[in-house]
Parts: structure tokens; C-alpha cells; sequence
């Protein structure tokens, strides 16, 4: 069981490096406004296509989110 | 560069500046289609092998040992590897509406890429292996896996901080953790002492290289084919479905218990074997409160159709990502219930195994994969949508009945095997002798054969419809939208 000085180690390295990422998000406002960020994929245009094709394509350019 | 500037900057700066940089996702989306194509086609042969040994020929680098990592590589790496690559790509630049970090090093990574795979389609048939599972490539290979994975890390972590919107969009999330796990799991599972160019022995050894190995091997599964394609499905899904995620709350609950439960299911490939039971439970324990996270995440994709489920009567594209999502479901109830001691002593060795990686691999894996995929080309070329609808829905139908047929004959053939190989008389002989098992097998495999043809041909259907979208299509370069407000 030997592999046990390195894994235990490692996997408390990495809870402890995974705790501060999550504490940086928490602290950093990463989860402010939620259903606004959800939203902000489906307003913000992500793909600007070609409109000949005959349907909708790029949604404006002017249609930023506020 | 503000906003305000670079509205001025489409005129005097060098426009590059104001556009995605979208030709290494172009690359890896087609390279996807290319190794789903040539790994399934693997597939088909192994099945056939299987079912008719006369198939291997005699011939050392056509023979079912020599195949089967080949398989496997090419549909993990070869196949899920550039899809990964190609949404991570996609995704971290249009929910950060920046161009990507050094398109050059993410050219790199592809070409990188390509040359591991090409590396491993030369090296695996000719018997060099490290006998790891889905660890098989020799110490070169996995060196340079180690740098192109680096590269990487840099360009899509280096997007990240050099985002314009300041919300870190969840998909991102599991790109990343998918991203920071895989270097993991690789660099410790694969050390190992070199003795010549293409031989090499584990660093680990006995039950302490098994603990490791299958630590790799479930967050291989974990982190490389079920992190990283959650991801793909909390961006994907939405935008195709035009709906935002069902939950947004949850899916941020879903990836912080998904990605600290995952971390401990390996022992459960090691039941009733030399490890100490100690770690058996926890491996049982672990992998029966994954259930939790796992649908959670399944409900918050499907549900977020709430509202909208006629699209999935018009809309193949659609069909294919919520039914992957049932896949999922299914695999993610499946797989723990084969982690309790108790399943596993009928289950383990057999085809039951093999029924729960392909539920897993064609149901989850495959159908999400090809989802985003007949999202993300037609985009990639200027195009609203694929050549023809029509052939994205005959696709769906001929791959999950292929799935449905394929995962059904290996269960009835697993827990048949593993009924024969514990059936003892009173006199506590065994019934049966291990080649009768093989026997009774016989007709599963051909199902399964019939199963994974049809799979592939469904592979095949989406090739053409690949090409022809593309030779109707242009690489366009696409703007960055202004952000407004940079929430700052």
C-alpha cells in the first residue's frame, strides 16, 4: 500500500487547492445574478452566419445585453 | 481592448484583433468525424473477431489483442479527444467574447494531436504496449501527450483570464476541470522506468500499480468523457434548444459534487481482488453517491427543454442531445449499481461490463458528441444548419437502435456468463466449463456485431453530410460582439 504516501498527499493537495478555487469564485462574484448569466448565451450573438441562407442569422449586433 | 475602441479598431487595427480565431476548432470538428469513422470501423472488426476468430488471420497487427487498444484509443482520444477539443475551443471563446489565448500554440495542439494519434495507430498494432488499460501508448507517446495537454491547459486557461465578460460561464467549469484532472490522472498513471525507445515499465507495481491504474482509468471516464461532455451539454443544449439551462443554480451544485465524488470511484474495478476491502468500500461508497450529482445534472439538461419539448419532434439535432442525456441517466444508475460488491461478484469479467461501457460510450459519449457537432460545423462554415435535416434524423434512429441492440445482447450475455461461471453442483463442482460460456455467447455477439454496424453506418451517414455541408459552405472569419458592459 505503499502508493498511499503519494496519493494521499496528492488528493490533499489538490481538496485544498479546490477549496481555494471555490473560494475565489464565491468571493470573486462568480455567483452573482445567476439567471442573467444562464440567459447571456442566448442574447449575446455567438455565431455570425451567413444571411442569404434565407433564416435568421446573426441576431443584431446591436442587441448587446444591458 | 474597450469597447469603445474597438469600434475604431475594425478600421485602422489589424482586424484579426476583433475575430474569433476558429480554424483549429474547424480542424478538430473534421478530425472528429475522421476518427469516429476509423474507431468505429475498429470496432466492428474486434466485434467480428469475436464472433468469428478465423477473422484475426493469423496475422499479428490485424489480431483482436493488437485491435483493441487500438479501438479504444481511436474512439476515446482519436474521436472524443477532438471534440473535446474543438467545443472547449468554441465554447470558452464565444462565452467569453475574446479571441482565443495564442492561436498558434492551439494550431499546435492539433497538429500535436494528430501526431499522437497517428503515433498510437502505428504503434499499438504492432504489439507496443504498456498493458494499461486505455493507458496503452509507450513512454514517447505519452510524453508528447504531456505537452500537447499543457499547450492546452495554457490556451484555454489563458482565454479564461483574458475574458471581456467577467462571469465564468459553467460549461467552463468542466472544460477546466476536465482539462486540470486529465493532466493528472496521465502524468501520475503513466510514470514509468524506460528500458528502450518503445518499452518501458510502470513505475508502480503489484496491487499499488492496479489502485493507481484504475484511479486513472474511472477518471478517465469520470473527468475525460463525462466532465469535459457536460460541459459541451450545458453550452450546447441551450443554445440549441434556444432556452437557458433549466437550473443554473444546480449545474453550479452539479459540477463542485460531480467533480469531488468522481476522484474516489476506482476501486470499484477492483472488487474481490488483492486490494484491501477498506478501499473496495470506498470505491462502493463513492460510486453509489455519484448517483446523486450525475442526475442532477441529466435532469437540469433534460428539463431545460421544459416548455419546449414539441422542438424535439422538429429538431434531430435536439433529439440527439436529450436522448444522450437518457443514455447518461442510464449509465450513471447502471455503473453504481455495478459498484456494489455484491453486483460485481456476478458481473465482473463479463459482457456486462462491456453493456455498460457502450450504454455509456455510444448512448452518452457518441450521441452528444455527434448533438454538438451538427451544431458547431454548419456554424464553422458560414452555415445556418447541416446539407440535410433529413439525414441527421435517419443518423438518430439507425444509432440508437444500433445502442438499444448492442447494450441489450451484451447484458443478457453478461449476466448469463456470470451465472454459468458461479453455477456450482452440491457436490461444489462447477457446472460448466469456461468454454461453454463462450459458446452460449455466441449469438449475443452476433447481435452485437449487427448492433455496432449500425452504428457505424450512422457514422458513415453523418461523414457525407459533414462533406457536403462543408463543400457548401466557407470558412468565414467571425467578429467578436462589443461588450456593453464589462461588468466590472
Amino acid at each position: 500500500m505503499e502508493s498511499l504516501y503519494l496519493l494521499i498527499p496528492l488528493s490533499a493537495g489538490l481538496i485544498l487547492f479546490i477549496v481555494a478555487v471555490f473560494g475565489w469564485a464565491v468571493f470573486g462574484g462568480q455567483f452573482e445574478s445567476l439567471e442573467a448569466e444562464a440567459e447571456r448565451i442566448l442574447t449575446e450573438p455567438s455565431d455570425s452566419l451567413d444571411a442569404d441562407q434565407g433564416r435568421r442569422a446573426l441576431r443584431s449586433e446591436q442587441s448587446t445585453s444591458p | 481592448m474597450s469597447s469603445a475602441s474597438l469600434a475604431n479598431a475594425s478600421r485602422s487595427a489589424p482586424v484579426a484583433e476583433s475575430q474569433y480565431s476558429d480554424t483549429a476548432i474547424r480542424l478538430f470538428a473534421l478530425a472528429a468525424v475522421l476518427w469516429g469513422v476509423v474507431g468505429m470501423l475498429v470496432g466492428v472488426i474486434i466485434a467480428a473477431q469475436l464472433t468469428w476468430p478465423e477473422l484475426n488471420f493469423g496475422i499479428s497487427f490485424l489480431s483482436y489483442g493488437r485491435l483493441r487498444p487500438l479501438h479504444t484509443n481511436a474512439v476515446i482520444f482519436a474521436f472524443g479527444g477532438c471534440v473535446l477539443f474543438a467545443t472547449a475551443y468554441h465554447v470558452v471563446q464565444r462565452t467569453c467574447q475574446t479571441r482565443l489565448f495564442m492561436p498558434g500554440l492551439a494550431m499546435f495542439t492539433f497538429i500535436g494531436w494528430q501526431l499522437v494519434i497517428l503515433a498510437a495507430a502505428i504503434t499499438l498494432p504492432l504489439g507496443y504496449t504498456s498493458g494499461k488499460e486505455y493507458a496503452e501508448l509507450e513512454w514517447p507517446i505519452d510524453i508528447a501527450i504531456a505537452v500537447v495537454w499543457v499547450s492546452f491547459a495554457v490556451v484555454f486557461f489563458g482565454t479564461i483570464g483574458t475574458r471581456k465578460v467577467r462571469h465564468i460561464y459553467v460549461a467552463n467549469w468542466f472544460f477546466g476541470a476536465f482539462i486540470l484532472a486529465v493532466a493528472l490522472l496521465h502524468i501520475v498513471n503513466s510514470a514509468a522506468i524506460p528500458v528502450s525507445l518503445l518499452k518501458s515499465y510502470s513505475a508502480y507495481a503489484g496491487v499499488q500499480d492496479a489502485m493507481i491504474q484504475w484511479w486513472y482509468g474511472h477518471n478517465a471516464v469520470g473527468f475525460f468523457l463525462t466532465a469535459g461532455f457536460l460541459g459541451m451539454m450545458y453550452y450546447y443544449i441551450p443554445k440549441q434548444a434556444e432556452r437557458p439551462v433549466y437550473s443554473y443554480r444546480l449545474s453550479i451544485v452539479h459540477f463542485w459534487a460531480l467533480i469531488f465524488t468522481y476522484m474516489w470511484a476506482g476501486p470499484h474495478h477492483l472488487h474481490y481482488t488483492a486490494l484491501p476491502d477498506w478501499a473496495q468500500s470506498i470505491g462502493m461508497l463513492f460510486s453509489l453517491i455519484l448517483l446523486a450529482p450525475s442526475w442532477g445534472g441529466m435532469i437540469n439538461g433534460i428539463m431545460t427543454l421544459s416548455g419546449a419539448w414539441h422542438k424535439l419532434r422538429e429538431d434531430p439535432i435536439l433529439k440527439f442531445l436529450i436522448v444522450s442525456l437518457s443514455f447518461y441517466g442510464m449509465s450513471t444508475f447502471e455503473g453504481p449499481m455495478m459498484s456494489i460488491k455484491t453486483v460485481n461478484a456476478l458481473s465482473h469479467y463479463t459482457d456486462w461490463t462491456v453493456g455498460h461501457v457502450h450504454s455509456g460510450a455510444l448512448g452518452w459519449v457518441g450521441l452528444i458528441s455527434m448533438g454538438c457537432l451538427y451544431h458547431l460545423i454548419p456554424r464553422m462554415f458560414d452555415r445556418t444548419q447541416m446539407y440535410s435535416v433529413k439525414a441527421i434524423e435517419l443518423h438518430f434512429w439507425i444509432a440508437t437502435i444500433g445502442i438499444v441492440l448492442y447494450i441489450a445482447a451484451m447484458w443478457i450475455a453478461g449476466v448469463m456468463q456470470g451465472l454459468m461461471w458461479r453455477a456450482v453442483n452440491p457436490d461444489g463442482t462447477l457446472v460448466y466449463t469456461f468454454v461453454e460460456s463462450v459458446k452460449a455467447t455466441f449469438p449475443y455477439y452476433v447481435i452485437r456485431l449487427l448492433g455496432g454496424v449500425l452504428y457505424l453506418s450512422g457514422m458513415l451517414i453523418m461523414a457525407w453530410n459533414v462533406v457536403m455541408t462543408v463543400r457548401n459552405g466557407r470558412a468565414a472569419p467571425q467578429p467578436i460582439p462589443v461588450v456593453a458592459m464589462a461588468h466590472a
